[in-house]
């Protein structure tokens, strides 16, 4: 990429933040959301968030792959890719199990939108960072752990 | 690619007839015959690799490890195998020259009969002896070059990247060089490598904001009309290990599908040999060449194991070869390469270990080391203490030099316990050795050099060890960032290495009591990776406790009880403490 492309998108992420900070807890979703899945996001665990979002035990899946780094280099902006092969994808949730409240974002996808989101997450601790998917009214699931280590004393 | 047993039988009498033979393991062999270093070149693609000599450009003493041991998968296996259990796994005689430079046996009579290991001069010796035999062979540095003695703190990295520049190294990828800034790297990278045309290659060092590579993912050269790959990987836990703040734009990590696109690349623009040169450390590249097809060679670094013969792991499309070629300039290896038909057929491996009185100095390499050291002699060549003990660092837990470090940190600071990062890099003084400031310096030579004294409730304390001992003992290879155990001072404790954080430790006592969770204590520490801690630098602590003990004798290694190994684990052998 070129500098100047560079510095134009640097310029213009002003918009393009706005998700980002409300994954990161940033801005409550309350203010960037008029209705918003109260039950779901504030739920203090895996199973209370999942039954707000109305999923029961969603079935494991190989066709989800969930790109995030084995150690994160910072866990305040943990880089999370989830890609859904799965047909008639319609939403994919994303869930850091160790947070205090972990549903992190459930984004809905329509018009046969491609199965992917790539976002960066905030994460307290080493936990498994969990994505549920959506399709054809069924749910599935598939998870990767990332460990948030205190550093040092490397080599 | 393989090489058949023949092969292999033949290259390993080779190596055992170059010390003689004997029955006593404590009976030493004496000098390596003349034809030590006649290395019959093979095939038509050569690499000759170095790596973590820890900027170290004079001979020196460097111990092997007696405790390495092996998690999950690597338990009992290569690069987790110690002392006699690792002559006898690759044939070598004990009380010869090889059994000395592979192992810590009768380390200090061993260490008098042979002599000091690395340098550069002598190195650079051994590199143009074995380049005349193959020429165009590729000179590759693993990294860990540019940090870990004085005077490479002292002249911002320049005296080792001048002596490589020298050496006539080709390809590099990075770990600590990091710690001397981005801007810094880039500067040199950009300037003094540009010019020397020296390639910088990192396919897993990509930008923060948008993902693009920073470095060269790889270069491609040419050997005899075949075109070779090599492609960079550097150490993927820097921004962790090492400040954060030294390189606040780069993201790292191991990035397999990265790796994978990088050799389909290669491939795809006529790479006839794709090799990696890789600061992952061994059990990452071994899961690596596992899972990663397309790869001849990965040439490994980091964790500093000096492996005789390389690895062959099988993957869904063939065999890579893994290798790992030791520290402090202590060893340089040569992987011939058989080419024919576009791919490679046959190899023989050497790892050489660069033992200084076997090699005479190159005068030119000589002469420049002796220039860069004119302006610091005196500061370096200061004797802070004699040292009655054998001093050294390398292993799992600890080691009799870190053990002066934590000493000195409790002492000086009035701390009721000590903390010292488990580096491997740091050289290695014999009983009646003057412990000069230079050799303090090995020890503690970094870019982020302060020392702290912390109030930590015992919780806190068992958090940091069970942290640090998860990045040592993690099953997984990708979880592991390749140091050592935290050296502690002052806390007694047991160490299961094959339980799960949080679990791992356990009985730990301070002065006969146990530390309890919710009680202060203070802390001296060093290193810290935060950005704007201040305090005193290490050298500056441990100097002043050298200097007032005048002699360092009878130093009480604290290491912990281990658990859950078995008493027949080959990572393990004349350990100063209990384990089963």
């Amino acid at each position: 990429m070129n500098a100047l492309r560079r510095n134009v998108l640097k310029g213009a992420a002003g918009a393009g933040t706005v998700a980002v900070a409300v994954a990161a807890g940033l801005l409550k979703p309350t203010q960037a959301l008029a209705a918003w899945n109260k039950a779901a996001f504030e739920a203090k665990n895996v199973g209370d968030a999942m039954k707000g979002m109305g999923v029961s035990a969603p079935a494991d899946s190989k066709d989800i792959s969930i790109k995030a780094p084995d150690i994160a280099e910072n866990g305040a902006v943990v880089p999370v890719e989830v890609t859904s092969g799965i047909a008639g994808t319609t939403s994919i949730a994303i869930l850091a199990e160790k947070n205090a409240t972990p549903l992190i974002g459930d984004f809905k996808l329509t018009g046969g939108t491609e199965g992917f989101i790539s976002t960066r997450i905030k994460m307290g601790q080493t936990a498994l960072v969990r994505a549920v998917v959506t399709a054809g009214g069924k749910s599935y699931t598939a998870a990767k752990e990332v460990k948030v280590t205190i550093g040092g004393c490397g080599g | 690619m393989h090489m058949n047993r023949r092969e292999f039988l033949q290259l390993l009498a080779v190596a055992a007839a170059s010390g003689m033979a004997l029955d006593s393991k404590s009976a030493l062999a004496g000098k390596a015959p003349a034809n030590f270093y006649d290395v019959p070149k093979h095939g038509n693609v050569s690499f000759l690799h170095f790596t973590d000599c820890h900027a170290q450009l004079l001979p020196v003493w460097f111990r092997e490890p007696n405790v390495n041991l092996g998690v999950g998968d690597a338990v009992g296996k290569v690069p987790h195998i110690v002392g006699e259990q690792l002559l006898k796994k690759y044939g070598i005689k004990p009380g010869s020259a090889e059994a000395h430079a592979f192992t810590y046996l009768d380390f200090t009579e061993a260490a008098r009969v042979y002599g000091k290991v690395g340098g550069f001069a002598h190195l650079k010796t051994l590199v143009d002896k074995m380049r005349a035999q193959r020429p165009g062979a590729l000179l590759l540095d693993g990294g860990d070059t540019w940090q870990g003695s004085a005077t490479s703190l002292w002249t911002n990295a320049q005296d080792m990247v001048d002596a490589c520049i020298k050496l006539g190294v080709n390809i590099m990828t990075p770990h600590w060089e990091s710690t001397f800034g981005a801007a810094r790297v880039l500067e040199i990278v950009n300037k003094d490598f540009k010019n020397a045309n020296v390639d910088f290659v990192a396919q897993n060092i990509v930008t923060n904001d948008f993902g693009d590579q920073v470095f060269k993912p790889y270069t491609i050269k040419e050997q005899n009309g075949i075109k070779i790959a090599v492609i960079g990987q550097a150490f993927p836990y820097t921004p962790i290990a090492n400040p954060r703040w030294m390189v606040p734009d780069w993201s790292f990590g191991i990035r397999d599908d990265g790796m994978q696109k990088w050799v389909n690349d290669a491939r795809a623009n006529g790479a006839q040999v794709v090799v990696v040169l890789s600061h992952n450390g061994m059990d990452v590249d071994l899961k690596m060449a596992s899972r990663v097809t397309g790869i001849d060679a990965i040439f490994g670094g980091h964790t500093h194991d000096g492996v005789p013969q390389p690895v062959q792991v099988k993957n869904a499309k063939g065999i890579t070869l893994v290798t790992n070629a030791g520290s402090n300039s202590k060893f340089l290896g040569v992987m011939d390469f058989d080419v024919k038909n576009g791919r490679v057929a046959s190899y023989k491996y050497r790892l050489l270990p660069v033992f200084s009185n076997l090699l005479p100095a190159d005068k030119d390499m000589e002469a420049f080391i002796k220039q860069v050291r004119a302006p610091f002699e005196s500061k370096l060549n200061e004797t802070l203490a004699v040292t009655d003990d054998l001093l050294y660092r390398r292993g799992n837990f600890n080691g009799t030099w870190d053990q002066v470090i934590v000493d000195a940190l409790m002492e000086v600071k009035g701390a009721d316990a000590a903390f010292s990062p488990g580096f491997r890099w740091g050289t290695t003084l014999l009983p009646g050795d003057p412990i000069t400031m230079e050799r303090l310096m090995d020890q503690t030579a970094i870019t982020y050099p302060q020392t702290t004294l912390t109030e930590m409730t015992g919780a806190t304390i068992k958090t940091i060890m069970e942290d640090v001992c998860d990045n040592l003992f993690n099953a997984d290879p990708y979880y592991q960032q390749g140091g050592d155990m935290v050296r502690v001072g002052g806390i007694e404790y047991t160490v299961a290495p094959n339980k799960k954080i949080g679990e791992r430790i356990s009985n730990m006592m301070l002065k006969g009591k146990p530390v309890e969770a919710n009680k202060t204590y203070k802390v001296a520490g060093w290193a810290p990776v935060g950005e704007g801690v201040s305090g005193e630098p290490v050298w500056d602590v441990v100097a002043a406790y050298l200097r007032d003990k005048k002699t360092i004798k009878g130093v009480k290694l604290n290491t912990p009880k281990i658990v859950g190994i078995g008493k027949n684990n080959p990572g393990i052998a004349d350990y100063d403490g209990s384990y089963s």
